[in-house]
């Protein structure tokens, strides 16, 4: 029978990221000197898990590396060996190493043997026993007996059965090598009424004809061992011939290659985007069997309705006008419904970003000489794939920045007072149709006039202006802004925050920082949930419908005469509990022949972007939607004040309002 | 058609061997841990558990004492997977109970072969 391993792979490469994963993680919470047995078990589970499977897929390269990890972990877990703080650094590379070498495989390119045989010689020397980890080839030559036959007195003790296994069975097997003839002893069978059913009192001689070696009939009865009497003599007397034994073999041949001990293998700060870069170009996505379940669930709910508006609309009369509203009412739920699920097929959570920024901030701490504890919250909060992948580079850079600039040194923490060990808190939670990451640290938080006195360096500022600390911290988001006095290969030349925040509102997200000098940092992201649909305000422009993205909305009102103002060479302002809002006419913008002009005949919608209000005159508001995405960048081009576009319920296009671009246009 | 309750917290190794038994034509039932597959073994009765020893939640040793310790299973072959390296495994299970064992790495056809060696 020929089964294709290969249907298996996938499956298999998933799973061992996600071991190498649980195994990082486990290995950079482990205690140095004094190791919780659970976790130890957990990271050898890991291992074990790995090398099975890759010798069961024929990946022996892999099957022969784990096993030297593995041989460790044992001995780790069984109390011989402490564990070191070198132990957890080699195996951490080896982790690293694995990934690679599942990438190699993956995309068919060699694996680098170097890099392997380098790391697999750290482990053997941690293990005290170079050479012998990768399992002596079991090509050792097993004397067989050539003859007619074996002799076989099979004596089982009573509770043979008791383990499952059957006689019968063996004989079976035993018929299978040759002619087998078995004459039952049954000197040992009690009276009936002694007799426990359960036991086995009868013992077999057996003679067994034909070619088998000694080692296969002694493989017949394998199991058996220790659970019987077993002897077997050849029939006649046997010539002895060599012959070897195809036993299953985890090693592979091993790796020759001269190591190079020059060659440093640098573990780079970017490791995990490596990682990341194996995962992206496989566009596949684990689903949980309960979502699809859902999904299937609400499908089975959509044929129903529309099995009951077919009859309905079979012989339709306008007595059953109110069975099709019911009916178009539950198609509605059931549409709804149906879209909620299949969004959330494409939700993660947020872990398969978070889980890469222990292993970072280990190895950067390390590197800066700093002390860093990370916490993580939030880590099941869920968020769309796509958002998901693209926001990993600016939280990469964030974090970086915050161990960088943000924790002190550990001898500057204790002179202010601090404790050595600096934290760092992801935190992922929802508010409102957003979610929110929050990167918060301990740090020496923000110093307001070094980033003043660079702005002013670099002509940002004019010298005298008085800025707000809001203002001030948005300094920090210019482009080549960077206060760090030594230009570190951490965090870069400062080419970064720029970049951060607009990788971050091309995901119509905004980031936000508050701090506070000496006591710490915290950065805030705002990301919208999914990218594809949107909640949307329609509003209206003459005959023009828009859409105004729900996130922006404060509020709606019809203004009263008095409270619009005409401010000289600013424009028209309006009046809102005290507060003046600049207001901006659509219908002008845009050059829309509308007939509502004066703002108290239309409706103002108040809208904050970029910390900023601004008040926008529309004709009317339409109704609040749930809007699919289209781009209209890809479909015409790139629009100013215009961001993309969607299909209303009857067919016509509908333009949805980039309103911080609007704010921008009125200023000019 | 006799029934097969495959264990392995490994989904992939779980895949293969319950694509190869199902491809030979018995029922196969599959757990991801030892708590798992007790938790099955109790509503509905297989004629035959294989199982990975090292496994989150309960062993495969473990599962294959809780087993043996139900009138149901008295009896019941009970394999376990287990790498070479595992002769103290292999003691270990026995006396837990396990009928034999199946050495990993093996293909399909040595699984279908062992399996059929027991079932007949």
């Amino acid at each position: 029978m020929a089964i294709d391993l290969a249907q298996f792979h996938q499956t298999f490469f998933d799973e061992s990221l996600e071991g190498l994963d649980a195994m990082e993680s486990g290995l950079l919470n482990l205690d140095v000197g004094a190791a919780d047995v659970d976790a130890i078990n957990t990271i050898f589970r890991a291992a074990h898990s790995i090398k099975g499977g890759s010798a069961t897929f024929g990946f022996n390269d892999i099957a022969k590396f784990t096993h030297v990890m593995e041989t460790l972990l044992d001995e780790t877990r069984s109390g011989k060996r402490n564990v070191t703080q070198q132990a957890v650094d080699i195996l951490l590379e080896s982790v690293d190493c694995l990934r690679e070498m599942f990438a190699a495989i993956h995309h068919k390119a060699d694996v680098n043997a170097a890099r392997v045989a380098l790391l697999q010689g750290k482990l053997d020397a941690l293990l005290g026993s170079t050479g012998v980890s990768g399992q002596a080839a079991n090509d050792g030559t097993q004397a067989a007996a050539q003859n007619a036959g074996w002799k076989i007195a099979f004596r089982p003790l009573s509770h043979l059965l008791c383990n499952g296994n059957d006689p019968v069975r063996l004989f079976r097997e035993l018929q299978s090598l040759g002619g087998v003839d078995a004459v039952a002893d049954m000197d040992n069978l009690p009276s009936f009424e002694e007799l426990q059913p359960e036991n086995c009192y009868l013992a077999w001689d057996i003679t067994l004809t034909g070619m088998a070696n000694e080692a296969e009939v002694a493989d017949v009865f394998a199991w058996v061992e220790g659970d019987c009497e077993l002897t077997i003599t050849p029939l006649e007397a046997a010539t002895v011939e060599k012959s070897s034994m195809p036993l299953p073999i985890v090693s592979a041949a091993p790796a020759s290659e001269t190591i190079d001990n020059n060659t440093q293998f640098e573990r780079r700060v970017a490791t995990t985007d490596r990682r990341t870069g194996a995962a992206t170009d496989n566009a596949s996505i684990r689903v949980s069997i309960d979502k699809v379940d859902t999904l299937v669930n609400m499908v089975g709910e959509l044929v129903i309705t529309q099995s009951m508006l077919k009859q309905l609309g079979e012989d339709f009369d306008m007595g059953r006008i109110h069975k099709l509203r019911d009916g178009l009412l539950q198609l509605e739920r059931n549409t709804h419904e149906l879209q909620e699920s299949v969004m959330r097929i494409r939700m993660l959570p947020m872990s398969f970003v978070f889980n890469r920024f222990p292993r970072m901030v280990h190895d950067l701490s390390q590197k800066l000489g700093k002390k860093v504890e990370i916490k993580m919250l939030g880590e099941q909060t869920e968020l769309d794939k796509t958002v998901m992948e693209k926001i990993g580079d600016p939280l990469v850079h964030l974090i970086r920045n915050s161990l960088d600039h943000g924790i002190e040194m550990p001898e500057m923490r204790r002179a202010v007072g601090k404790p050595e060990t600096g934290t760092l808190k992801l935190n992922a939670y929802h508010k409102g149709g957003n979610i929110i990451i929050e990167i918060s640290d301990d740090g020496a938080g923000i110093n307001k006039q070094k980033v003043l006195k660079r702005a002013i360096e670099r002509g940002l500022v004019k010298v005298g202006e008085t800025l707000s600390d809001e203002k001030i911290y948005e300094l920090i988001f210019m482009p080549g802004f960077s206060t760090a006095e030594v230009v570190s290969d951490v965090s870069g030349r400062g080419v970064g925050m720029d970049v951060v925040q607009r990788n971050i509102k091309a995901l119509g997200g905004a980031v936000e920082i508050n701090a506070k000098e000496g006591i710490g940092t915290i950065i805030s992201i705002r990301l919208p949930l999914t990218l594809a649909i949107l909640d949307g305000m329609s509003i209206a422009v003459a005959n023009d419908i828009f859409i105004i993205p729900m996130t922006f909305i404060v509020e709606s009102l019809q203004p009263e005469k008095r409270d619009i103002k005409t401010v000289a060479d600013k424009g028209r302002v309006v009046q809102v509990r005290g507060e003046y809002l600049p207001l901006i006419a659509l219908y002008q913008l845009f050059g829309i022949a509308s007939q509502v002009i004066e703002p108290d005949k239309g409706i103002l919608v108040l809208l904050e972007a970029e910390g900023k209000k601004v008040a926008l005159l529309v004709d009317a508001l339409v109704g609040q939607y749930q809007v699919v995405l289209k781009s209209l960048e890809s479909n015409y081009r790139k629009t100013e004040g215009i961001d993309q576009a969607t299909i209303m319920g009857d067919g016509r296009v509908a333009l949805i309002l980039d309103i911080t671009s609007l704010v921008r246009m009125s200023k000019r | 058609m006799a029934s097969i309750l495959a264990v392995d917290d490994s989904t992939s190794m779980r895949q293969m061997v319950s694509f190869t038994l199902k491809g030979a034509g018995y029922e196969v039932v599959e757990a991801v841990d030892g708590q798992d597959a007790l938790n099955i073994a109790k509503t509905k009765k297989v004629n035959l558990v294989i199982t990975d020893v090292n496994m989150p939640n309960m062993d495969g040793i473990s599962l294959i004492k809780a087993l043996r310790a139900l009138p149901d299973y008295k009896f019941t072959p009970m394999l376990m997977l287990t790498t070479e390296s595992g002769e103290t495994k292999k003691a270990e299970g026995k006396a837990a109970g396990a009928t034999g064992w199946l050495v990993k790495p093996f293909n399909p056809d040595q699984l279908l072969l062992t399996i059929k060696k027991v079932l007949g």
